[in-house]
């Protein structure tokens, strides 16, 4: 069983449909005891870092977090799932967050007069820069989408395994150690493509 | 480098997806679940459901609707109609939409769109307005005002002003469709869409006027949109969306293509 972390951060049901769709056998739940007796965990999210590290808390989930990707179970983290495994984020004036990966999360920041927009939104490439078997069988320079104003600035570059290019900007966005695997991307919203990630996290049995 | 989007806009009536022909009322064109599957498919990066009768019958939006959409295509897609208030917006969200849009209830209540950023996240809230173009004013500065009920009524709202207004309240997206373009098939209002897109931060929908792949490829580029809106032209089966991006992406925009 897949236990789809609940932290009250926005919508999961698009998360849990998709991997339905996938074949997988999954539960929304904001149970520490459902996440330790899962065989597999996903950390998605959409929200800011401080209320999603708030509800974290105060749910106990950051503490069952830490102990599934400890415990040697597949994880995978996606969008601000992705974000807030790191040390701290600059979202909400500084944000401490877990702390599992060395790094911290930063805003697009663009020079005024080029009007970029933020949040970067839409689909965009992501360049493959090692293989992983959750990336197996996604086609390089395949195109997910991304809804985001915040990226990772990886401290440790041997994590990185996917980037993307915006406006300039080549951020992170798809790291991995050991059995935890994350994006900035949504699989679940990026169409076929999106769905074979999420079948190889099914196969997957979290080793690199 | 980020992809400019191809949307398509499904109206919905009885629970059929309908396209309303000028001066003859609206045909069917087939069922929301099945066309949104078909175009899924076909490499639609987005799609759009308007619950248009909602309103008028005073319901709320179709959410089995929605919910039987998400069940079936993995790209965003929003809902609008019948949304008045933020627990109809957090029905549509649970359902597994990715977006919700608000028009006329926004211009009449402007802190729905607050309180919907608030409450999800302003990736989450869409504002649809409508423009049409009239003598510039000392209300009307951008010379495009604001009208709802389908065009009928004026509101005074200066275009221009309610893109900014809406984009400080904390909308994600404008989805901006020209009144006088809508319905003739004969290019997307290129100066009110530059004109809004250069002026906010957050990602513009171009709407209204659609007829041909050039005209995308016109609105995308002069017109500085970040995605553009059809319906009828994928609708009667005169295009197909990936035949559409194919020629977009040649003409020199860059497009998600398989």
């Amino acid at each position: 069983m897949i236990a789809i972390i609940d932290y009250k951060a926005g919508n999961l049901t698009s998360v849990e449909l998709a991997l339905k769709h996938v074949g997988a056998d999954c539960k929304v739940t904001d149970k520490p005891e459902e996440i330790a007796r899962a065989d597999k965990v996903i950390f998605p999210g959409v929200g800011t870092a401080q209320s999603c590290m708030d509800n974290l808390r105060n749910l106990g989930l950051d503490l069952a977090l830490k102990d599934a990707v400890n415990s040697g179970k597949p994880v995978m983290a996606i969008c601000i799932g992705q974000q807030l495994i790191f040390e701290h984020s600059e979202e909400d004036g500084g944000v401490d967050c877990l702390g599992i990966l060395p790094g911290k999360v930063v805003r697009f920041d663009f020079e005024k007069e080029r009007n970029v927009k933020v949040p970067h939104m839409g689909w965009n490439e992501v360049e493959i820069l090692k293989p992983h078997p959750i990336l197996t069988g996604f086609p390089d320079r395949g195109e997910c989408y991304f809804v985001h104003s915040y990226y990772v600035k990886v401290d440790a570059p041997e994590l990185v395994y996917a980037q993307t290019d915006y406006e300039g900007n080549r951020f992170t966005c798809a790291v991995g150690r050991d059995n935890l695997f994350a994006t900035q991307f949504h699989p679940e919203k990026s169409g076929e493509d999106g769905l074979q990630l999420l079948r190889n996290f099914l196969n997957w049995n979290g080793k690199q | 480098m980020l992809s400019k989007r191809l949307i398509v806009c499904l109206d919905v009536r009885n629970k059929k997806v309908t396209k309303g022909v000028k001066f003859k009322g609206n045909i069917d064109i087939g069922e929301p679940v099945e066309l949104a599957r078909q175009y899924y498919l076909d490499g639609v990066d987005e799609l759009v459901f308007y619950d248009i009768t909602a309103s008028a019958e005073k319901r709320p939006i179709d959410i089995e609707m929605v919910a039987e959409v998400a069940k079936t295509i993995f790209i965003p897609f929003s809902v609008g109609g019948g949304i008045s208030n933020v627990d109809d917006m957090r029905r549509a969200l649970l359902a597994g939409a990715e977006k919700v849009s608000v028009n006329s209830l926004a211009v009449k209540n402007p802190e729905i769109i607050r309180q919907g950023a608030q409450a999800f996240g302003n990736q989450c809230i869409v504002l649809g307005m409508d423009a049409k173009k009239v003598p510039v004013s000392d209300t009307i500065k951008s010379g495009y005002e604001i009208v709802i009920q389908g065009g009928r009524t004026p509101t005074g709202k200066d275009a221009l002003e309610w893109a900014l207004q809406a984009q400080e309240l904390g909308a994600g997206e404008i989805c901006l469709n020209s009144i006088d373009a809508d319905g003739t098939k004969e290019g997307y209002e290129l100066e009110l869409t530059r004109m809004v897109s250069e002026a906010v931060q957050i990602p513009v929908i171009a709407s209204g006027g659609g007829g041909t792949c050039d005209h995308i490829v016109d609105v995308l580029q002069q017109g500085k949109a970040d995605a553009a809106l059809i319906a009828s032209m994928v609708h009667y089966g005169d295009y197909t969306c990936s035949g559409i991006k194919e020629y977009v992406s040649k003409k020199g925009v860059k497009m998600r293509l398989k």
